[in-house]
């Protein structure tokens, strides 16, 4: 497998945009249309509660509109709204919107989906209905990709981790940056489950040497490793969809199996529970 | 021996105490057959972050591979039932596992559980300990029905308080008050019931150590909602139909409506 050079362009990082620049960017220019865009304020009810500001979107835009002329729907989750954390409304609103693209694709009309995953997983003050709502998600992912691609975008400050990295795993294709990681548990939360000698959440190198993105795609976890440059990103989607790419990588049991056993775990590893 | 592994073995009437940590039994219920799995404690899991009962790399991967296989041979026949029984205290915390892709070893497992639902197969969780985060969304929630113990050490939630209050810089004792006001933040059982997830809360004698009558009760409820199943297939989004998440996921109907009303462009 070869790496491509990575050049950085002095155009806009991807990475810098919001979630909704992000959407308008990956959409064909003129096409981006809003669905329960802010102004309708569905927003969630839990929150106030807890002492904490709700935002008129609940940090996800959903976003249909063209990619390369055909159909689409983005979702698009923003990482700087409470670490881009799933909880009932914003959970609703991409699995929701999943579910219509599976509704329409049943019927013969394909809208190509694409997520836009820059989240900590499941948002710790709505707890169980974000997990429900995720779950609901994963469902309407694997039956949706028997129908068109679903794609994954890992490029965005946060990474990709939780429920939500459960997701990411069942996408047809992802596409990721030197920006993204990936995984299931976050290094913080690793730290504090399994205590310092486990994992050092400061140790950047480490971290991204094991969760990275450029390590995702070296072992084959990812499949395209692009700059952190919104028209590469926009390219490799648009490059995505035209291939109509097969099977997904959560598929691949023996070959995955076989590459755990042959993995060579340290003798002190872990150490005792 | 766990909880999950007690209910294992009584419900598919083996022991295997050679096996690993993910255990699987094929039962024939009168005429009814089923694949019965759970995960459970592994003195001698290779990686020791899934020692205690975890969902681990190799788990989520093994889980795959059980219920593939039970879709390979119902191929050309009646599609067996296939049984998670959960109990596990979460997913594997280890930076080995990570480096494995355990997102995918977990993407997994779902996407087996649903590959199954879509197949034919009834899929039936049984709930027995604790169905925490990741571990269950691997194990148990792609299923078509839900089933728990009415038991106080059944809990369903995402993180452990400890860890919950660290992350939101609250105290344990502020974090259990609110609880009590967000029920979808507490770990009981009927609180998770109440958004409408679960379609069966069974009373038993010992959730522990399940009696004879226990296993009757279990068994009998797991074949009504496997028969229910093969009349009516449901899946995750079926739940959002069940009389308490009517009114208890209000919003979440809501939010798909407006999504529907707005998804073509007005003419």
């Amino acid at each position: 497998m070869t790496i491509p050079t990575l050049l950085h362009s002095t155009a806009a990082c991807f990475s810098e945009l919001d979630a909704r620049e992000r959407a308008r960017a990956l959409l064909d220019a003129g096409s981006f249309r809003e669905l329960l865009d802010p102004f309708q304020r569905v927003e969630s009810p839990h929150l106030p509660p807890q002492g904490i500001v709700p935002q008129s979107d609940d940090g996800v835009v959903v976003a249909r509109g063209l990619i390369d002329g055909q159909q689409a729907v983005v979702l698009s989750i923003e990482g700087n709204y409470q670490g881009g954390s799933i909880g009932e409304v914003n959970g609703a609103k991409i699995a929701g919107a999943l579910e219509l693209a599976l509704r329409d694709a049943r019927r013969g009309r394909i809208i190509r989906p694409v997520l836009v995953l820059d989240t900590g997983g499941i948002r710790l003050q709505e707890a169980n209905l974000g997990i429900l709502s995720i779950s609901e998600m994963h469902a309407a992912i694997v039956e949706l990709r028997e129908f068109v691609p679903v794609v994954g975008i890992v490029a965005g400050r946060i990474g990709c981790f939780g429920g939500m990295g459960i997701a990411a795993g069942l996408c047809s294709v992802l596409i990721g940056s030197e920006i993204g990681r990936l995984g299931l548990n976050g290094p913080e939360v690793i730290e504090q489950e399994a205590g310092i000698a486990e994992l050092d959440a400061r140790d950047r190198a480490r971290i991204w040497a094991t969760i990275g993105c450029r390590r995702r795609y070296e072992q084959g976890d990812l499949d395209c490793l692009v700059a952190d440059d919104a028209a590469t990103i926009v390219r490799s989607v648009c490059e995505t969809f035209a291939e109509k790419p097969g099977g997904a990588r959560s598929r691949a049991v023996a070959e995955r199996r076989r590459r755990i056993d042959e993995y060579s775990l340290p003798a002190a590893a872990g150490g005792p529970q | 021996m766990s909880r999950g592994l007690r209910w294992h073995a009584a419900l598919s009437a083996t022991t295997d105490a050679t096996a690993g940590s993910v255990r699987v039994a094929d039962v024939d219920w009168s005429g009814e057959r089923a694949r019965i799995i759970t995960v459970g404690p592994n003195r001698s899991a290779r990686f020791p972050r899934a020692r205690g009962g975890q969902v681990g790399i190799e788990e989520g991967w093994a889980i795959a591979s059980e219920v593939r296989d039970a879709i390979e041979q119902d191929r050309h026949g009646t599609p067996r039932a296939i049984v998670p029984i959960v109990d596990a205290p979460g997913q594997a915390f280890g930076v080995h596992e990570e480096a494995l892709a355990l997102h995918l070893s977990l993407a997994a497992a779902a996407d087996a559980y649903a590959s199954a639902r879509l197949a034919g197969h009834p899929v039936v969780a049984l709930i027995v300990g604790k169905a925490i985060s990741g571990a269950f969304l691997a194990h148990g929630l792609q299923a078509g029905a839900l089933i728990a113990l009415d038991d106080g050490a059944v809990e369903v939630h995402v993180m452990s308080q400890a860890s919950v209050a660290r992350v939101t810089r609250r105290s344990e004792e502020e974090v259990a008050a609110l609880a009590r006001v967000v029920p979808s933040t507490a770990r009981d059982i009927h609180s998770f019931a109440s958004l409408g997830a679960i379609d069966h809360l069974l009373a038993v004698d010992s959730a522990d150590s399940p009696t004879a009558r226990d296993v009757q009760t279990a068994k009998t409820c797991v074949i009504d909602a496997i028969r229910e199943l093969r009349a009516r297939p449901r899946g995750p989004r079926e739940r959002l139909g069940s009389s308490e998440a009517q009114r208890t996921r209000a919003l979440s109907l809501h939010v798909r409506k407006l999504l529907e009303e707005q998804w073509d462009a007005p003419a």
